[in-house]
């Protein structure tokens, strides 16, 4: 909100580039395994290594996964691109020069909906989509002020890494969080990145740059690193609009750099260096012949293409009544989208499933996390399983949030736990006739109370059934029992 | 045609740092080395499809099959100063 306020006056102008590791199993030129998590360099080889005299050759999944994602964000594939080398010279990166694509990406011109504040939509364009490989990872010794020396893991050089640059038509932080969510569950739910941004397989840069309310033209953009989660991007860029907005208001001058986000302090800070160095010297990668992508071939991608998630979150509103908010969560993550279904395929109703999902599930298992939902404690049947027994009168909703979470721990069913800890509800009338006689004997005004006809009185006698049945009392036949007696007096 | 000021920019980009007789006999050869490709500006090319590759064949891949990497330790005793598991390099300075 601060930074809406500060930067009153100015427009906001934001563009991400976003680079997604893709899930596939070997890295983009040759067939050292990606998987993530190995001990340190025991993932490559002379290939990915740069030795002279290897050849790299293209992974077929990650061409697959590069067009299927390119059809999702609605771009064009092109009928020919190639690769092509990008010098730099960094310790991260073996050969000197990263395998990428310039002049001719995988694909152009697509858009990604997303949902901007006051529940509209607009559609922010996609400049490119291009293929290239990941580099190692730096491990410093100490802090980067201090370190004698820095140790380098090729195990990540190499990696299949879509970049995805985005128009700069994003106009504030909260927008550019939001491209970056729908973003992140369309990549997902094409199952072409895990979308685990702590490990690092989605990336965020931005550009940003502020103008004078009604400026035709541009200002000066800076191009803000190491954005690696939604919370940052729109700190980062929050922090950004201040200090740029700030800047502009004392008449000074913005400067086109490259700025890092701590985010353990909360600033942007320049990286002087990359000031000069932007010289790649792109050229053809000779060792790599151009891809010519044949219609059959993109068809076949287009063909194979999932529901997407906000295609999915319009027919849950209508096929299941939820509200946007509930559907957009259930279909944040293609695992949890079918995890509700698949609940209300057991036989659960589509309301309390959704309620049960929304309100405990994601209490015990991060929905962010597709693996995790897929690992539920509580499978869909089971969930499905203890509505039925709420349903059915079998247990009342309060003993079922416990039975929850002991199902979470033990992964057993419902009517398991529900049977061997004795928590089914009463419902025999007259056990719990007995149970109302001993409340009103031992607290007269409550009856007195009851009987001149408070509701807050029989509301009181309700909870103190309850309280002596442990939540077990079936409350409707409670208030039936009482009705019956207060008739009767 | 090649001047001390582009030796010293590719230099830079090499992380290189050359003294004044390395960058001069430098830019004598790379002089020498670039008027011999300029040779090639005197073939008529009118007409031709400029092209990256000799070779008349798109579309080569490889299928995604994880296949042995190198072990480790033959790795690592290619690098000039291995550290354990890992590669040491001149500490990263980024500013
Ligand atoms: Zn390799």
């Amino acid at each position: 909100m601060s930074a809406v306020a500060t930067a009153a006056g100015y427009e906001v102008v934001i563009g991400l580039e976003v680079h997604a590791q893709l899930s596939t199993r070997t890295k983009m030129f040759c067939g050292c395994s990606t998987t993530f998590g190995a001990p340190p360099n025991t993932q490559t080889c002379p290939v990915c290594q740069g030795m002279p005299g290897t050849l790299p050759v293209i992974n077929r999944r990650a061409i697959e996964f590069g067009t299927r994602t390119a059809l999702a964000f609605d771009c064009t594939v092109n009928a020919s691109c190639r690769f092509a080398r990008k010098h730099y010279y960094y310790p991260d990166m073996p050969k000197n020069f990263q395998i990428s694509q310039y002049e001719e990406p995988l694909a152009e011109h697509g858009g990604l909906e997303i949902d901007v504040a006051g529940g509209g939509v607009r559609r922010i364009g996609i400049q490119r989509l291009h293929l290239e490989e990941d580099v190692g990872k730096l491990v410093h010794e100490g802090t980067l002020e201090t370190a004698p020396s820095s140790l380098v893991d090729y195990n990540r050089a190499g990696v299949p890494l879509m970049e995805t640059v985005s128009q700069p038509e994003l106009s504030s932080p909260e927008e550019a969080a939001a491209y970056l969510r729908a973003f992140r569950a369309v990549l997902v739910y094409l199952g072409v990145c895990d979308g685990n941004m702590e490990e690092g397989s989605l990336r965020c840069d931005a550009n940003i740059s502020l103008r004078r309310r009604g400026a035709t033209e541009l200002g000066t953009k800076v191009e803000i690193k190491n954005l690696n989660s939604f919370r940052n991007v729109q700190r980062a860029l929050e922090f950004e609009v201040i200090r740029q907005a700030a800047a502009l208001d004392a008449g000074e001058r913005i400067v086109q750099e490259t700025r890092l986000w701590d985010a353990d302090r909360g600033y942007t800070r320049s990286m002087r260096s990359k000031e000069f160095a932007h010289d790649y010297r792109y050229f053809p990668e000779p060792d790599l012949v151009p891809l010519e992508l044949d219609l059959a071939f993109v068809e076949r991608a287009r063909a194979a293409l999932p529901e997407l998630p906000r295609a999915g979150r319009r027919r849950f509103v209508e096929q299941y009544a939820l509200r946007g908010a509930e559907a957009a969560t259930l279909t944040g993550s293609r695992a949890l989208a079918e995890y509700y279904e698949a609940t209300v395929g057991a036989g659960a109703g589509p309301r309390p499933a959704a309620n049960w999902i929304l309100s405990e599930l994601l209490r015990v298992v991060p929905g962010d996390d597709e693996q995790a939902v897929r690992d539920s404690p509580v499978s869909p049947a089971h969930l499905a399983g203890l509505i039925r027994l709420i349903d059915d009168g079998t247990i009342s909703g309060k003993i079922a949030k416990s039975v929850f979470d002991k199902m979470a721990a033990s992964r057993e069913d419902a009517a398991t736990i529900v049977g061997r800890e004795g928590l089914t509800q009463v419902a025999d009338s007259g056990a719990l006739a007995l149970v109302i006689d001993q409340v009103l004997a031992a607290d007269p005004k409550l009856l007195a109370d009851w009987k001149s006809g408070k509701t807050a009185a029989e509301n009181a006698i309700v909870g103190q059934v309850m309280k002596a049945t442990q939540g077990k009392a079936n409350p409707a036949l409670v208030r039936d029992l009482l009705k019956e007696k207060l008739s009767k007096t | 045609m090649i001047s001390r000021a582009d030796v010293d920019h590719v230099a830079r980009l090499a992380r290189l740092t050359l003294s004044d007789a390395e960058a001069e006999r430098m830019r004598e050869q790379l002089a020498a080395i670039l008027a011999y490709i300029n040779k090639l500006r005197e073939l008529d090319v009118e007409g031709v499809e400029p092209t990256s590759h000799a070779v008349p064949l798109v579309n080569v891949f490889r299928e995604d099959e994880v296949q042995p990497s190198l072990p480790r330790e033959a790795m690592i005793a290619n690098a000039p100063e291995p550290a354990g598991e890992l590669f040491r390099v001149p500490r990263i300075i980024e500013d």
